[in-house]
């Protein structure tokens, strides 16, 4: 399979300060679709925005199949597909006099009914940009990036702010564009829509890959796949939380609030032996929940934070 | 419903429609076409640029407007001799533009320093008369030469030289016919300079800028749409003033609309691209009406729009002469007043083509996409 994006120790420094990136690399295979997670901050727009060609890197090599923004960016634009984070289209065109323009830009491009269609825009094309919904203006930012008909989608933040049943549809979409061959490319700071959108993911953190891997490597490299929680009466000092170290299956604990987490292998032996222990104790359950493991486990086990600091 | 579940091979199957084939001034055309039709659905505008200028030419106009000459106000201060001197006045053959008031020293006076008289007649105790004027007020003046002159002519002066007058206010030397093809001139600038400075910024400030710069948008064309989206208001514009002067002021437009309208294109391509030179950098839209404002404001105090700029010293003519306003409102009133060709007026289409190819050039470098 060809390499669809490559770059090599990227490093972007702003003002001679900020290390926005910090010596990233990555390669990203055809018809893959790929993902950027991490916190605000980590560094994933400039990130993006570099492999766009949209910024110049510091230091550090991108190539795009295997060209590089240097010698060839009139022609990369032509395959390209890019929707920038809060670009505010212009409120009082249309949504089809918007797409339109966007195609005018490049050689051949998709006819623009095709796309208002694959977007589900058809009712709305000719209402002013103005006047749709939040979805429905995203949907159009994907749109503008779409009628070009390209190999490579670039998506920064694409269903940030929106309401479930919108962040469905742009899943949908994307889906639909990586079957039909293309390779797509996101960042995103919601564990869900990578876990469900993406093939591979890179998990950002201070400009630099802190992890790499499907979804599921990442959550098995974790140890324990599963999580059960509970909170008991009475006291749970630290000597309790080695009692519960200690049951079978169990791979780490962690107190949150109140709350006692365990990270566990198979909890068919570790909630016998749980249950046991409690009844040992005289203590008694007040809450118990098991859950698999996601990526957010994974990012706060590798930072010790969490993905969404709100 | 879900759109998940709709086979995707069967959604394409439906879009058969075959791609179109660009060609090198599709973008172009699309961008001014945009342009055009935001500026259509954006009612300020039309009003800033169309409606505002007819406001203040028909505002300016009736200040301005060409009427017999004004009654001198004159105050003759109380005194022994006062009646003989007002006596003197009203028997004058032009006794009705004088307007006089009989006042106390005091009230007469301070009637002067607020501008209520513009000629103060003191008598004095030996018969004669004292003027009161001020030299640097030219009503002051007049109403002194003309009370002067109709108090001795009553007193019985005789004219050694026989003398007579004819009176002129033709249309195309009245001060309405300078100052519709000033204001032309201005509003070119003016909607030019704001109409492209704002609409960059905004584009900016929205990164859509960014937006565009990811496509294979060729950035020439984008700025060349909106320089060129002025050339259809600038239509519009003129079209409007040219009307307004015509039918209400009853001007005589000299040259034919045509050279007139080549002008005005050149103007408005001109300071289409001085406002994208000014606002090639800015990221807000304060900094950029700071920068437009020192743009133009030598240009609304040098280049003539409500007065001659020939009262200025005579060491900054060339200067004047050189900025891009000048340069275009000599031009509207060479052509529009005098009917002068354009072939006569080449330095000044030079100055306004130098200016305009000078800064989109140096836009097109200096520009700031993101």
């Amino acid at each position: 399979m060809a390499t669809a994006i490559q770059c090599r120790d990227l490093r972007k420094t702003y003002d001679g300060k900020v290390e926005a990136v910090r010596g990233l690399n990555l390669e990203i295979q055809a018809g893959e679709c790929f993902g950027l997670l991490g916190p605000n901050g980590a560094g994933k727009t400039t990130t993006i925005e570099i492999l766009e060609g949209l910024l110049e890197p510091t230091s550090g090599q991108v190539s795009i199949f295997g060209r590089t923004w240097k010698t060839d960016a009139r022609e990369m634009r032509e395959w390209l597909g890019i929707s920038l984070q809060e670009t505010r289209l212009s409120e009082k065109l249309t949504v089809r006099e918007t797409i339109n323009l966007f195609a005018s830009f490049y050689r051949e491009p998709r006819a623009s009914e095709d796309v208002l269609e694959e977007l589900q825009l058809t009712e709305k094309a000719d209402a002013w940009v103005g006047k749709l919904s939040g979805g429905q203006r995203q949907r159009l930012a994907v749109a503008t990036a779409l009628v070009c008909n390209p190999k490579i989608l670039f998506l920064d933040e694409p269903t940030t702010g929106l309401d479930p049943q919108s962040r469905r549809q742009l899943w949908d979409i994307i889906r639909s564009f990586q079957r039909g061959g293309g390779t797509v490319l996101l960042t995103t700071h919601y564990m869900d829509e990578a876990e469900r959108l993406c093939d591979r993911l890179a998990i950002v953190d201070h400009g630099q890959i802190i992890a790499e891997g499907s979804p599921a490597e990442l959550i098995q490299r974790l140890g324990g796949h599963h999580f059960v929680e509970f909170a008991v009466t009475g006291n749970s000092d630290g000597a309790a939380l080695d009692a519960w170290r200690a049951l079978p299956s169990v791979d780490s604990v962690r107190e949150d609030d109140g709350m006692i987490s365990l990270s566990v292998k198979e909890p068919h032996l570790a909630i016998p032996a749980l249950l046991e222990a409690l009844g040992k104790q005289g203590s008694s359950l007040q809450h118990l929940t098991t859950r698999q493991a996601s990526l957010e486990d994974v990012f706060v086990r590798l930072t010790g934070r969490h993905l969404r600091e709100d | 419903m879900s759109i998940a579940q709709q086979p995707l091979v069967e959604r394409k199957a439906t879009q058969a429609r075959p791609p179109k084939r660009n060609g090198r001034w599709s973008g172009y055309r699309h961008l001014l076409m945009a342009r055009m039709l935001e500026l259509k659905r954006e009612p300020e505008v039309v009003f800033w640029v169309f409606v505002f200028p007819l406001l203040l030419a028909v505002g300016l106009g009736i200040a301005f407007r060409n009427k017999p000459g004004d009654a001198s106000s004159i105050a003759i201060v109380t005194g022994p001799q006062s009646q003989r001197a007002q006596s003197l006045l009203q028997s004058s053959p032009q006794h009705s533009s004088f307007k006089i008031d009989v006042q106390s020293d005091q009230s007469a006076r301070k009637g002067f320093r607020l501008g209520k008289y513009d000629l103060v007649i003191e008598p004095n105790a030996t018969g004669g008369l004292q003027y009161l004027y001020d030299p640097a007020r030219p009503e002051s003046v007049l109403a002194k030469a003309e009370a002067d002159n109709a108090i001795q002519r009553a007193a019985g002066r005789q004219d050694v030289v026989a003398t007579s007058v004819v009176t002129s206010s033709e249309p195309g030397s009245r001060y309405i016919d300078f100052l519709i093809p000033g204001l032309l001139g201005m509003n070119l600038m003016n909607s030019g300079m704001w109409g492209i400075g704002f609409a960059l910024v905004d584009m900016r400030q929205r990164k859509l800028l960014k937006r565009f710069v990811g496509t294979p948008m060729r950035r020439g064309d984008f700025l060349l749409a909106l320089m060129s989206s002025r050339l259809v208001l600038m239509i519009i514009e003129i079209g409007l003033l040219l009307t307004l002067g015509v039918v209400v002021f009853h001007m005589k437009v000299l040259d034919s609309i045509f050279s007139i309208l080549i002008v005005g294109a050149m103007g408005a391509m001109c300071f289409g691209g001085v406002g994208l030179l000014t606002a090639s950098r800015a990221q807000k839209i304060e900094s950029v009406s700071g920068l437009m404002n020192l743009v133009m404001m030598p240009m609304w105090i040098f280049s003539g729009v409500f007065f001659s700029y020939e009262r200025f010293p005579s060491v900054i003519q060339p200067l004047i002469k050189a900025l891009p306003l000048t340069a275009l409102n000599d031009a509207l009133r060479a052509s529009i007043l005098e009917g002068t060709p354009l072939i006569h007026q080449w330095s000044r289409l030079a100055i306004l083509i130098a200016w305009g190819v000078v800064s989109f050039l140096l836009a097109l470098r200096w520009f700031r996409w993101t």
